[in-house]
């Protein structure tokens, strides 16, 4: 962070490829040997076109999605769940109750699958920890001076590790989108490349905060850039900035994993956080992850929601297609 | 995880909102009535299954329908002010869209088009094809066609079974916006959703006789056209049957628009923006299983792209969902019958013989109905049948090119020119291949798109005049010089 | 063309103030309209008669059949042989009209403009020159075939001036209801046949043919059967017009041999049947219908041609396109 040099960054752009490349192939190698060629690679990315995607985005929301289809829906959207808890008011009480809903969203239907994680600021994590030990629920911690990423790389890393020590087995991070948007892609390959190393052993969610690039290039280019310095998740959204996650938006993200497999052979996850609040929308985001990116994303490990509220709308829907009546809010529970 | 492990349910929309008859009548001077003709049984493409037995017309019938029309065009609609047609058509325009499902269903029913695109397609662009000649109605006198302009007259019109309502309302709007009275034929295959509409003439309480619909196949089409009785003929369908309308019209007076055939070109070059040329492709050739007289049939792909692209197009294809139409997740329907089915395997067998490599979706194709999976040949030459003649189905022919002049020549070498897709990010060059297409309609970035204030219509061998727009109202209008010739 | 001796500004010219570009204006005025192998004039000296070509590819070539028919005037007196073009020509004319659409097409609604503009400065050099050989051609007074002239002249000058004009009249933005710039934009048809009036051999020429090259057609041009001489003339008027070679070809001959071949040809876009013979015109129609040529028929009586036009036949030779992009970011 803070190198002005165009040198100077591509000096370290290049060195901290090497930490990255190593697996990469040629081309792709290629992208990441410095400054000019990392530029040259993401301008080089195919242009989005803006009516085009939302239509696409459109016309698959529109899939009709029933009866046992629906219920898998449900369970699967369940497990995707990133139960998130991102207020200047949390508090270990509030964590604990979140981690209690997590392990066990319904009580009353103990058969209804746990969700993937819960999601804190990095100073409760170690709350979390403690309340899901052994439970097979992760827990993910933003970092980097979430939600805005205007601070020293000092302190991101310092808050990266803050996290992993306390035990994070994922870390949300977020890219420094003033430096993307001046066009410095070097200084946002090589910061997030460091908050790889700092997170050890933890998966690394790049959070692009797609509100704010503004344009569908942009958010394809900031993908492929996340991807190419060794993100496991591209994550949408803080969900502190409007608009949070889209259908778009994420078919572009799917696209995105979609073709960094078909050229690396890898599979990364995407995550589309913030404004996804019922069973409607996940089922649509779920249908884009099937027809975009492709069946094996329907899987936690490739596919995350972040979210609060949705959970309960989740868990509403669940026992209405069980039940075959219409749930309400109060049977289920409030954290 | 397997590809199959989410199967979505089937989730079919109920027939019953078809409100489906076993019986339906000519609609003439504002009565359903019998005809005289044989009854034609229509059936349902995506299980062969008959769904309804429909009057014909005989030649009797067709006198007394332009008996009808002429009388209403004389005594009343053709005087009536314009402001009073525009209240029935935007009456029309509303009830539309308030039996706007039971239109869709019973489109689907008829015609094997997924429901969604009868739904999100068809209906509401027929609805909006009457709100927006309505307006027409007392405006015409700003049309550019002189200061007083006026109806040619009775039309003839004659509709393809490829859009059946739609092109009812595209044919029926403007004339009569424009103070024509109108005796309609729908398609011989899909005559429902066109009684359906003569039912909303009924509600709308539209003057008898001011349309009129007479189901039945070619040789009433034929009779219609020929009639002396009609000053206007308006065809909608194959290049071939147009040219024998245009004889039969020779030397009678009678005005005339053709909206024919097409062998489209989708031009793809190497900046294009991959993913939506990639949907653009697919939307150009499987929507409504190809048969659109638009239909994007070559995809012209620039070489230093094609591999890529190819497939990615085969990848997307493969998730096209083929079946029952009134399935909501359905992407390709039934072919509309079986000589339209036998036609398309024909000419797929054509471009095996010819050499072209055939690709052909994996989804499972029913056991029953006209289905014809999406397919896709590569290799194609523009000496082979399948890059020459209109296929009228899910089937795309891919060709190459290496320079825009080369995409150009190969694009316009063909005696149609309906339309043509181009995909760049290049803006200059946008406009320079719009400006050197011979065709239409010219969709840059996006494909099939339709707007009732959007002039449709052919170059060349795709016919002449247009609909939609300013400009589709010269078809239906005698301007105040007519005759004079000067 | 029958020369005498009288060259320079007439007087009326001159008090126009018109710029004479062009050297053979002049004379004919005070003649009856006897244009053929004219008399030894006054002085005595032989006049040197003009040869009748066609005009295709912007040369004048005779008819490849080598035949020639002759032209009287309305008192059936020999004005002069005129080529009787064939299939062949009439083919060659089809290509020289192909050939020149793209340029001509292509150019500018301005430069388009300038160049009927300068076709009208042409017409207006040779003033009475046309007047002498329409008022032969057609059997008019002097005042007659004045006015007729006159007419053709400002005909073209007022077509000159709708070439710019024409998308703005007849194109649109259309407001499409969806994210799309959608726009409408008129383009000329091709090459366009044409079966010139009969009757009127320069302004009801001019008539039908400045509209349809007005707007970037090209053209074949069967000419006044019986009253060719004018519309040869005008071809010479046209070659030094700045307009491109092939642009308007000018057949002289038999209609009835030369429209089939025309109205049947793939090559050619639409067919404007005006001066075509009564019996003819639904076959040609019919003929027409293989290719699905853009057909404007016959009026039932030649027309006035001294009205003002409208712009029906701009409208007819034109395709309207239409564009669609979408609008995003």
């Amino acid at each position: 962070m803070g190198v002005p040099s165009t040198t100077a960054s591509a000096v370290s752009t290049a060195s901290a490829a090497g930490a990255v490349s190593a697996q990469l192939p040629a081309h792709l190698a290629d992208a990441i040997r410095d400054d000019a060629a990392l530029r040259r690679f993401l301008h080089g990315l195919p242009g989005v076109d803006q009516v085009g995607l939302e239509q696409r985005a459109a016309g698959l929301a529109t899939r009709s999605v029933k009866k046992a289809a629906k219920l898998w829906a449900i369970d699967t959207a369940i497990r995707m769940v990133d139960l998130t808890t991102l207020e200047g008011a949390d508090t270990p009480g509030k964590v604990r109750s979140l981690c209690a809903k997590a392990r066990r969203p319904d009580p009353e239907r103990p058969e209804a699958p746990g969700v993937a994680a819960v999601c804190v600021y990095p100073d409760l994590v170690e709350v979390a920890v403690a309340e899901l030990a052994g439970t097979g629920v992760g827990v993910a911690s933003v970092a980097t001076a979430f939600p805005s990423g205007r601070s020293s790389r000092q302190v991101k890393l310092a808050d990266t590790r803050l996290a992993v020590e306390a035990g994070a087995t994922e870390v949300d991070m977020v890219i420094d989108r003033g430096a993307f948007l001046s066009g410095r892609y070097g200084e946002v390959f090589e910061e997030i490349v460091a908050v790889r190393a700092a997170c050890g052993d933890a998966h690394l969610k790049v959070i692009l905060e797609t509100g704010e690039l503004a344009t569908y290039d942009n958010v394809r280019r900031a993908s492929w850039l996340a991807l190419l310095a060794g993100a496991d998740f591209v994550k949408t959204s803080t969900g502190k900035v409007s608009p949070a996650a889209t259908l778009p938006v994420t078919h572009l993200m799917l696209g995105a994993v979609r073709d960094w497999h078909a050229q690396t052979g890898e599979a990364r996850g995407v995550k589309p956080a913030g404004g996804i609040r019922t069973t409607k929308d996940a089922v649509r985001y779920l249908v884009a992850v099937h027809e975009v990116a492709g069946p094996r994303w329907l899987d936690p490990h490739l596919f995350r929601f972040g979210a609060s509220s949705l959970l309960n709308d989740l868990l509403m829907q669940r026992r209405t297609q069980l039940e075959g009546r219409y749930s309400g809010p109060d049977y289920v529970t409030v954290d | 995880m397997t590809s199959n492990v989410w199967e979505y349910a089937p989730a079919p929309e109920s027939r019953d909102i078809a409100n489906l008859r076993p019986n339906y009548r000519m609609f003439v001077d504002g009565e359903f009535v019998d005809g005289a003709g044989e009854p034609l049984k229509t059936v349902n493409p995506a299980t062969e299954e008959v769904l309804a037995e429909v009057a014909t017309a005989d030649a009797s019938d067709v006198d007394r329908a332009v008996r009808a029309a002429r009388r209403a065009q004389e005594t009343v609609w053709g005087r009536m002010p314009g402001s009073e047609r525009a209240k029935y058509l935007f009456r029309v325009a509303r009830l539309i869209q308030e039996r706007g499902r039971e239109l869709a269903v019973l489109e689907t029913l008829d015609n094997g088009k997924p429901i969604k695109e009868s739904r999100d397609v068809d209906v509401p662009t027929a609805a909006a094809h009457f709100f927006h000649h309505a307006g027409w109605a007392d405006k015409l006198a700003y049309a550019g066609y002189g200061p007083d302009p006026r109806p040619v007259g009775v039309a003839g019109q004659v509709i393809p079974w490829n859009f059946p309502l739609l092109m009812a309302a595209w044919k029926i709007a403007p004339a009569l916006a424009c103070g024509n009275t109108v005796v309609l034929k729908p398609a011989e295959t899909t005559p429902l959703t066109a009684l359906a509409l003569g039912e909303i003439l009924q509600q709308a309480e539209l003057p008898p006789g001011v349309v009129n619909i007479l189901p039945g196949a070619g040789d009433v089409g034929a009779r219609l056209v020929r009639h002396e009785g009609i000053d206007k003929v308006a065809f909608t369908g194959s290049t071939e049957v147009g040219k024998e309308i245009q004889r039969a019209v020779a030397g009678t007076g009678k005005r005339l628009t053709l909206e024919l055939g097409g062998k489209a070109a989708n031009i793809v070059f190497d900046d294009a923006p991959l993913d939506q040329a990639v949907e653009g492709v697919v939307n150009g050739i499987f929507f409504n299983q190809g048969h659109v007289c638009c239909a994007g049939s070559r995809l012209l792909v620039q070489e230093s792209i094609a591999d890529e692209l190819l497939e990615r197009l085969r990848q997307r294809v493969t998730t096209l969902r083929l079946g029952d139409p009134l399935d909501k997740n359905t992407d390709v329907g039934a072919i509309n019958s079986r000589a339209q089915l036998e036609r398309i395997r024909e000419l797929a067998a054509a471009g095996d013989a010819e050499g072209a490599q055939r690709w052909t979706s994996p989804c499972p194709v029913p056991e029953k109905g006209f289905f014809f999976a999406p397919t896709v040949f590569s290799n194609v030459h523009q000496a082979m049948r399948i890059a020459r003649e209109e296929i009228f189905g899910p089937v795309l022919s891919v060709l190459t090119f290496r320079t825009p002049d080369e995409a150009v020549a190969k694009a316009n070498n063909t005696p149609y020119g309906l339309s043509a897709g181009i995909w760049t990010e290049k803006g200059s060059r946008i406009l320079w291949m719009a400006q050197r297409m011979r065709a239409g309609v010219v969709w840059a970035n996006t494909f099939n798109r339709f707007d009732p204030t959007a002039p449709f219509g052919g170059y060349r061998e795709s016919g002449f005049g247009r609909e939609g727009g300013r400009a589709g109202l010269e078809a239906y209008l005698a301007s105040g010089d007519e005759g004079a010739g000067i | 063309m029958g020369r005498n001796g009288n060259s320079g500004r007439n007087d009326e010219n001159a008090k126009q103030g018109k710029n004479v570009r062009d050297g053979e204006r002049g004379g004919h005025t005070g003649h009856a309209g006897h244009t053929g192998h004219a008399a030894p004039a006054a002085d005595g000296r032989l006049p040197v008669a003009k040869t009748y070509k066609l005009y295709v590819g912007g040369a004048f070539p005779r008819s490849e059949s080598g035949r020639v028919y002759q032209v009287t005037d309305t008192k059936g007196r020999f004005l002069a042989n005129a080529a009787q073009a064939s299939r062949k020509d009439a083919r060659d004319a089809v290509v020289a009209a192909r050939k020149a659409f793209p340029k001509w097409s292509g150019a500018t609604a301005y430069n388009r403009g300038q160049v009927l503009y300068r076709v009208a400065e042409m017409l207006e050099g040779r003033r009475e020159q046309f007047v002498a050989e329409v008022a032969a051609a057609e059997g008019v007074s002097t005042k007659r075939a004045q006015a007729d002239v006159d007419a053709a002249i400002d005909r073209w000058v007022w077509y000159a001036g709708w070439t710019d004009k024409v998308s703005t009249v007849l194109g649109a933005a259309n407001p499409v209801a969806g994210p799309y710039f959608c726009f409408s934009v008129p383009e000329p048809t091709g090459v366009v046949g044409v079966l010139a009036p009969r009757a009127s051999s320069l302004l009801g020429l001019v008539s039908v043919v400045a509209p349809v090259i007005a707007t970037g057609n090209t053209c074949v041009v069967v000419a006044s059967e019986e009253r060719p001489l004018p519309a040869v003339t005008l071809g010479e008027v046209l070659a030094t017009s700045d307009l491109p070679g092939g642009v308007v070809n000018l057949l002289t001959g038999r209609a009835a041999e030369l429209a089939p071949w025309l109205a049947a040809h793939g090559d050619v876009n639409a067919l404007d049947l005006c001066g075509a013979p009564e019996g003819l015109r639904a076959d040609l129609e019919r003929a027409a219908a293989d290719t699905v040529k853009r057909v404007v028929r016959a009026p039932a009586a030649e027309p006035d041609w001294t009205r003002q036009p409208d712009i029906g036949r701009l409208r007819a030779f034109l395709e309207t396109k239409t564009v669609w992009h979408p609008t995003g970011v």
